[in-house]
């Protein structure tokens, strides 16, 4: 009987019986014996010093077991919580405590710890913990920040830089600029976003002092990496006496990435105190402490010739880094943004300068995208401005422009080299599902009528798969990015897998199972992935950057392979013929030319029990294997929206989004495109609905919750239109590229263009994001935009 | 919401401990068992639920109402279950998203959503199959514009809500008794 195939199968996904049935088992549904609760006093300034801290009333609060401070932690020896990735030999690096000791930097920062028998008690008593504060003058915008005299976020920055860095010929592409036929600029904020995963952080710690063993459960995407930061380099204990657990996880988009105080805090709390510390964060607490996403402030300008060739790109970027430096933030409005700024394009000449900034407001790192949908954003915005400047179709121009399929792999002048791609055939296949002359057919009627409509194109790459650890290195990350996996047979033939790689939504429970049955010939069923325990897994870097199947199941893929060579051993030896005269078909060694077989199930029973066994071999059937990637993955492709505009009211309706994207090949198209859909919703929420504010003065958070901050509702949205085209990577053993983060870099420029396309006519040819229906409406009227905050 | 209030009436009872810690005994029955506890007067629904409970496919995702993670229903209707007070539940029979499967058979909307994909991480689910299941039996045969408007309680940042329209699709559709074929294992999922 053939084996069925499951690659390329929108196989119903393994996890979804708990989800659907509320057996899911999140951090904050866990319950351990003796658990107490953890309620974080936070500060409500944006910028003070802490005179002191009176904790006694806290203290006497009845179910209350401690209070305590930054100094307490400080004074038992807890470090600062190191940052990642380090730009520069210069990038300053001021100390970020788990509780703040002298300062509060934003607000939201934690000064003191309450934990009590019940949530209610903690929450109730932090309220009698007393901070004397000295308010200090606070900023909380990059560009302010750097300007003479502005408020000191730390000592040790001044002028609150981090850093400055640059990439690309600077004279090169001034000379390419000087001597352009058309140059098109933009000056413009891509505005601070809160990434909102529905399930709030939680952490829980649980020291064993028995085993002098410290257990912490947390909803992260990056177990071992939280478990490295928090033994080597903050709480100092030995690495192999604490054991990271994310359980199920609701959501990330990047902002479970980090290393979080609240876990230190619980962890080192629950040592004190020997019981285990819960603390779940209230969402208000989410949107002041989950790191939050973008807040560049950008000048761009983009050269052509004549004939609408882009001669050269010049960026100037300040990036919003927040308070403190959070886990990988100097890298993502750097390197995972310059290097991208080629884009789709052929463009000999790019320099981009980028300077990041500390401010008092939450940390800024990685959401979805990360970087690259910033840099789509500059590159998407200006070629499609330029398309109306110059008065040629935008499809047009990006033709004239794309890199060519015959000239891969292609050195861009942002150091990047592209493996592969078919930037226009994705751009074809898209404005043929839209039908793209008739879509401006009834555009150009509509407006007759009074109505404007109009049509957006965003064509994006990003790179992903992070990252060949060399390259890694080069640019100065402080880990290695490649993947592990553990493949364990088991004597009855039951396969468990063990990744690295986090699932947080992403389904690897089913992709990856799919992976291991296709090549072993197996059902599915017979598969179980094992996920997010360092007891359990081999050291892995987790999930993020679109990475997890390009390395994650790369991974997979060798430890299969090693299986494989293995068994064929033992098939061999029990049929008693070489090894090169069996082929490996449906789950059985055959001997070629015959009906000899010998299948998977038994053996795995032989190597189990290898009675009968080859001498030189050992017995068992298990293998480990880490994947390096050779290069990124360079996933693309070409999205286009229709939107209507309210000539009344400002009010944007998004009509039809349609998308085609290359994430190479495709193990499971319904999780593919499930992952298009959530990225492609966040996008549109970028470019719509959502935006951080923060009071200029007071530096207070105005948008703190649901209330103040519009995430995409369902009737937002309309249902979308998702194609697929396939170019195998041709440097992983799966061809796959990644496919998470494709929708969010490309909807927010895509949602963008279509809204100015409706409005150029009206002389509007830049808008500030979100594009709410009041700044819209005072756009079409000529009155200024800046300052209608949303 | 129409919920019956016995006994106590928790505004007051509130405003009579200063919003300490007076405490109630109420009786619920929860997915067809009751309970006799007892509870602080602020302790919300939805604390009762997971805390006391402990069935935690009820989650919660906001402090402000707006998430729907935490939708329950409260004598058949759906409730978010962070807006009420436990002892407002006093007496009513609530259904979680645990006690939705009936004799080991999933609900159509559960089988909807996982045939049709309409979740990732899962935690806005058990909130969203019960507010469909609200929705189906006020309107069994919604057309896409109603589903997403009865949706706008809940918050999915997942999915992009494409998947769960489709998921609340097929369950309504299973629910007239019309025959569903799910997307086919092998079939072409390209342009939906
Ligand atoms: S937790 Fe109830 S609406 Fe968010
Ligand atoms: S599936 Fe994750 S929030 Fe909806």
């Amino acid at each position: 009987m053939e084996a069925r195939s499951y690659i390329g199968v929108p196989v119903r996904r393994v996890e979804d019986r708990r989800f659907v049935t509320g057996q899911g088992r999140y951090t904050d549904d866990i319950v351990l014996p003796g658990m107490l609760y953890a309620w974080i006093v936070r500060s409500p300034h944006a910028h003070a010093r802490i005179r002191a801290i009176h904790t006694e009333k806290a203290r006497q609060h009845p179910g209350v077991v401690a209070v305590f401070t930054g100094k307490d932690m400080l004074d038992d020896g807890v470090g600062s919580l190191p940052t990642g990735w380090q730009i520069g030999s210069d990038m300053k690096e001021p100390p970020h405590y788990a509780l703040a000791v002298d300062k509060v930097r934003y607000v939201g920062d934690g000064v003191a710890v309450v934990i009590a028998e019940t949530k209610a008690a903690a929450r109730d008593a932090a309220d009698l913990v007393e901070v004397d504060y000295e308010e200090l003058p606070a900023v909380v915008d990059a560009a302010e920040a750097l300007k003479e005299g502005a408020p000191l976020v730390h000592d040790e920055a001044p002028g609150n830089l981090c850093y400055v860095w640059e990439l690309g010929d600077r004279e090169a592409t001034d000379r390419a600029l000087a001597t352009a036929h058309h140059i098109t600029k933009l000056e413009f904020v891509n505005q601070r976003l809160i990434p909102n995963a529905i399930e709030p952080r939680s952490a829980i710690g649980h020291y064993d002092p028995g085993r002098d063993e410290l257990t912490l459960y947390t909803s992260s995407q990056n177990p071992h990496l939280i478990r490295l930061l928090l033994s080597a380099f903050v709480l100092k204990v030995p690495e192999h006496k604490v054991r990271v657990i994310s359980p199920d996880v609701g959501g990330g988009f990047g902002s479970k990435i980090f290393h979080y105080p609240e876990e230190v805090i619980c962890a080192w709390s629950s040592r004190k105190l020997g019981r285990p510390v819960k603390w779940t964060a209230a969402r208000s607490e989410s949107f002041m402490s989950d790191a939050h996403g973008r807040d560049h402030i950008t000048t761009a300008e983009m050269g052509f010739d004549r004939d609408g060739r882009i001669v050269g790109l010049r960026v100037r970027t300040i990036a919003n880094l927040g308070a403190y430096l959070s886990t990988f933030a100097p890298g993502v409005p750097t390197w995972l943004y310059g290097t991208l700024l080629a884009g789709q394009y052929k463009t000999p000449h790019i320099h981009v300068e980028v300077k990041g900034v500390f401010t008092n407001t939450t940390p800024v790192d990685a959401y979805r995208g990360a970087g690259r949908p910033e840099a789509t954003y500059v590159v998407e915005r200006l070629v499609d401005l330029a398309a109306h400047e110059m008065g040629i179709d935008p499809a047009e121009l990006r033709r004239r422009n794309f890199i060519q399929p015959d000239e891969f792999p292609y050195q861009t002048p942002v150091v990047l080299q592209y493996d592969s791609g078919n930037y226009e055939g994705a751009l074809n296949k898209v404005l043929e599902m839209a039908d793209y002359e008739k879509l401006r057919a009834e555009q150009k009627r509509a407006r007759e009528e009074g109505r404007l409509i109009g049509i957006g194109l965003s064509c994006y790459i990003e790179a992903c798969g992070l990252a060949p650890s060399k390259v890694a290195g080069a640019i100065g990350v402080r880990a290695g990015l490649y993947e592990s996996a553990a493949i364990r047979v088991m004597p009855t033939g039951k396969v468990q897998v063990f990744t690295g790689t986090h699932s947080h939504g992403q389904g690897h429970e089913t992709t990856f199972a799919q992976i291991v049955a296709h090549e072993l010939g197996i059902p599915l069923e017979d598969v179980e992935v094992v996920h997010g325990d360092t007891a359990e897994i081999p050291f892995g870097m987790g999930t993020y950057g679109s990475r997890s199947l390009a390395t994650g199941g790369s991974a997979i893929y060798r430890a299969l392979e090693k299986i494989k060579a293995k068994a064929r051993k033992i098939a061999a030896h029990k049929l008693e013929v070489a090894e090169e005269d069996l082929e490996f078909r449906n789950g059985q060694f055959i001997v070629k030319g015959t009906d000899r077989a010998i299948g998977f199930g038994d053996i795995a029973l032989t190597a189990y029990v290898p009675h009968d066994y080859p001498d030189d071999l050992e017995p068992g059937l298990e293998e480990n294997a880490f994947y390096d990637p050779a290069n990124f993955t360079f996933p693309f492709g070409a999205h286009l929206s229709v939107v209507e505009v309210d000539p009344d009211t400002g009010k944007v309706k998004l009509l039809r989004y349609l998308a085609v994207d290359d994430v190479g090949r495709i193990i499971n198209p319904m999780i593919v495109e499930g992952q298009i859909h959530g990225g492609v919703a966040q996008g549109v929420g970028q470019a719509l609905l959502e935006g951080a504010v923060y009071d200029r003065s007071s530096g207070q958070l105005l948008t703190g919750s649901f209330l103040d901050y519009a995430l995409p509702r369902a009737d937002d949205l309309p249902s979308f239109e998702v194609g697929h085209q396939e170019t195998p990577c041709p440097h992983n053993p799966l061809g796959a590229k990644g496919a998470g983060e494709a929708g969010t870099i490309a909807a927010t420029a895509c949602v963008v263009n279509a809204v100015i396309d409706a409005l150029y006519h009206l002389g509007v040819r830049d808008l500030p994001m979100p594009l709410t229906p009041e700044r819209v409406w005072r756009a079409m009227r000529g009155l200024p935009t800046d300052g209608a905050a949303s | 919401m129409k919920v019956r209030v016995r006994k106590v009436n928790p505004v007051k009872a509130l405003f009579k401990t200063g919003g300490g810690v007076m405490r109630h005994t109420i009786q619920v029955t929860v997915n067809g068992q009751t309970h006799q506890v007892e509870v602080e007067s602020r302790m919300l629904l939805v604390e009762l639920i997971r805390d006391v409970l402990g069935l935690t496919g009820t989650h919660v995702g906001c402090d402000t109402s707006q998430c729907g993670a935490c939708t329950v229903h409260v004598n058949g209707e759906a409730v978010k279950s962070c807006t009420m007070f436990a002892v407002q539940a006093d007496g009513c029979e609530i259904t979680t998203i645990e006690g939705l499967a009936q004799d080991g058979q999933l609900h159509p909307l559960q089988e909807g959503f996982w045939q049709e994909h309409g979740l990732q991480c899962g935690f806005c689910t058990p909130g969203i199959i019960m507010a469909a299941a609200d929705l189906l039996k006020r309107n069994p045969n919604p057309s896409e514009d109603e589903i997403r408007h009865a949706l706008e309680g809940n918050y999915c940042r997942c999915t992009g809500y494409h998947n769960i329209v489709r998921a609340i699709q097929y369950a309504a559709a299973r629910m007239r008794g019309e025959a569903v074929v799910p997307r086919g294992e092998a079939a072409p999922t390209g342009a939906s």
